[in-house]
């Protein structure tokens, strides 16, 4: 008996999964990458001539009517840091998918290794805040919220992508609904079994219920507590993608000789992933508030100083004017040894 | 604090130092509250156009030019007047600092004076 090497096994299933969009205005172009719920492809919108982003959903198991559902309502979130999406349908093999705007850009994960400066960071990561805040405003969860699902284009614009795992905890006036949304789509999972050497691949399990990336999810949606999700969840997943920002990991890792995080940031990181909800931030502005507190030179909320802290932060907030007046007064000084020679 | 305030405020309180160090060259002592109030006054002056140029023009290395120039100007015109004990100019001892203190103020209204609140467009 032969078997099948692993490459080829993994092109028979490539095949297998690739969409027909026969019936469908798209032509498919090629496959870009695996998200939460499905595959994403590029594909040419033949009547507008234009390339979008096509993402097959294809979780067993998955009701329909509640992503097309989902789709309407995230085509609602209008926002310059939301991907837009198109379109939504169904193929001729049942599967449901969407067109969103095509963003070529970076990864922030691969992008924010060019960016050195923490300001420049911590101004990405305001960016991304303010997405998920209006997300939130709307009513809508991300719950997978990583360095993977943030992508910078190339003009510098910021786009959080991939809402297939979005939790929606109220529909918009505008959107389609009659039923409350939160009863249907969750289902709480029969066993979460998330490895400690965390992944970085969004987990899907049981009954269509999502989970998220273990590196990044809240303890709650990692206990599979999807009833009690709220905006605090997504607060926990922007404490981890932070500190991930600042430090290159989303957790706290004593880098042996490597330098430690201000400690104003890492009061923001770690009030934002506080394992219980309460003790997080309550809302997004509230975190981004700290944040942009801190590049201000002012006091954060999560951190009490102590007065050589305060000191310190003075110092760095009016450096250049401390050290022009320094420099007045030498030269005063300088002026009074000359004269009395 | 919106720029010119900051300009005066700033203007006046290095001024009224920059004239306090006068103390310092005994020659003068006896003319020293004159100094001070003459230097404070020099410090408002160009703290106020400096002051008004950074509402105007938004521009740290700019501001930092236009202070130093102001700064050197005024002080050149006090060190032109003689002294009125000992008949000499101090041109270094005042244009020195004089134009440092008007960079001072220079950068600091750029960088940290509040620019005026827009009023929203009516119709």
């Amino acid at each position: 008996m032969k078997f099948l090497s692993d490459k080829a096994l993994e092109r028979l299933r490539e095949g297998a999964e690739t969409p027909d969009l026969a019936g469908t205005r798209y032509r498919l172009l090629e496959r870009i990458a695996r998200g939460g719920m499905g595959v994403v492809y590029t594909a040419e919108d033949e009547n507008l001539r234009r390339r979008v982003a096509l993402k097959v959903l294809d979780v067993p198991g998955t009701d329909v009517n509640r992503l097309i559902r989902e789709a309407r309502v995230l085509a609602a979130l209008e926002h310059p840091g939301i991907v837009p999406v198109h379109d939504v349908g169904t193929l001729a093999d049942g599967r449901v998918f969407y067109t969103m705007k095509f963003v070529e850009g970076k990864r922030l994960d691969k992008f924010i290794v060019s960016v050195a400066s923490v300001p420049d960071r911590l101004r990405i990561f305001l960016r991304i805040c303010d997405a998920v805040a209006f997300a939130h405003a709307r009513g809508v969860l991300h719950r997978d919220l990583k360095p993977a699902n943030i992508m910078v284009g190339p003009f510098g614009e910021v786009l959080v992508m991939d809402w297939g795992l979005a939790k929606i905890l109220r529909e918009t006036s505008n959107s389609a609904g009659e039923a409350d949304p939160e009863a249907t789509i969750f289902e709480k999972p029969k066993q979460t079994n998330i490895s400690s050497d965390a992944t970085e691949i969004s987990v899907v399990t049981g009954h269509g219920t999502v989970m998220g990336t273990p590196r990044y999810m809240s303890p709650e949606q990692a206990r599979g507590d999807v009833e009690h999700l709220d905006a605090r969840s997504d607060i926990f997943s922007l404490g981890r993608l932070l500190r991930f920002l600042l430090s290159g990991k989303p957790e706290v890792v004593p880098i042996p000789g490597g330098h430690r995080l201000d400690k104003s940031l890492a009061a923001i990181c770690a009030k934002a992933t506080e394992a219980a909800p309460a003790e997080r931030y309550p809302n997004v502005p509230e975190m981004a508030l700290d944040v942009s507190k801190y590049l201000d030179g002012l006091a954060v909320g999560a951190h009490r100083e102590s007065t050589f802290d305060k000191a310190g932060r003075f110092y760095r907030r009016y450096r250049f004017f401390i050290l022009l007046i320094a420099a007045y007064l030498a030269m005063r000084v300088l002026i009074l040894l000359f004269m009395h020679r | 604090m919106n720029k010119v305030l900051l300009g005066l405020l700033l203007g006046a309180v290095l001024g009224a130092v920059d004239g306090g160090t006068a103390w310092f060259t005994p020659e003068v002592r006896p003319e020293m509250a004159m100094i001070i109030v003459g230097s404070t006054f020099k410090g408002l002056v160009g703290g106020i156009l400096i002051g008004f140029f950074a509402r105007k023009v938004n521009s740290v290395p700019l501001g930092i030019l236009f202070g130093l120039a102001v700064g050197a100007l005024l002080a050149l015109a006090i060190a032109a007047m003689p002294d009125g004990l000992t008949g000499k100019h101090y041109y270094v001892q005042i244009i020195v600092p004089g134009s440092l203190v008007g960079l001072i103020v220079g950068y600091a209204t750029q960088k940290y004076g509040a620019a005026p609140a827009t009023t929203p467009a009516t119709r």
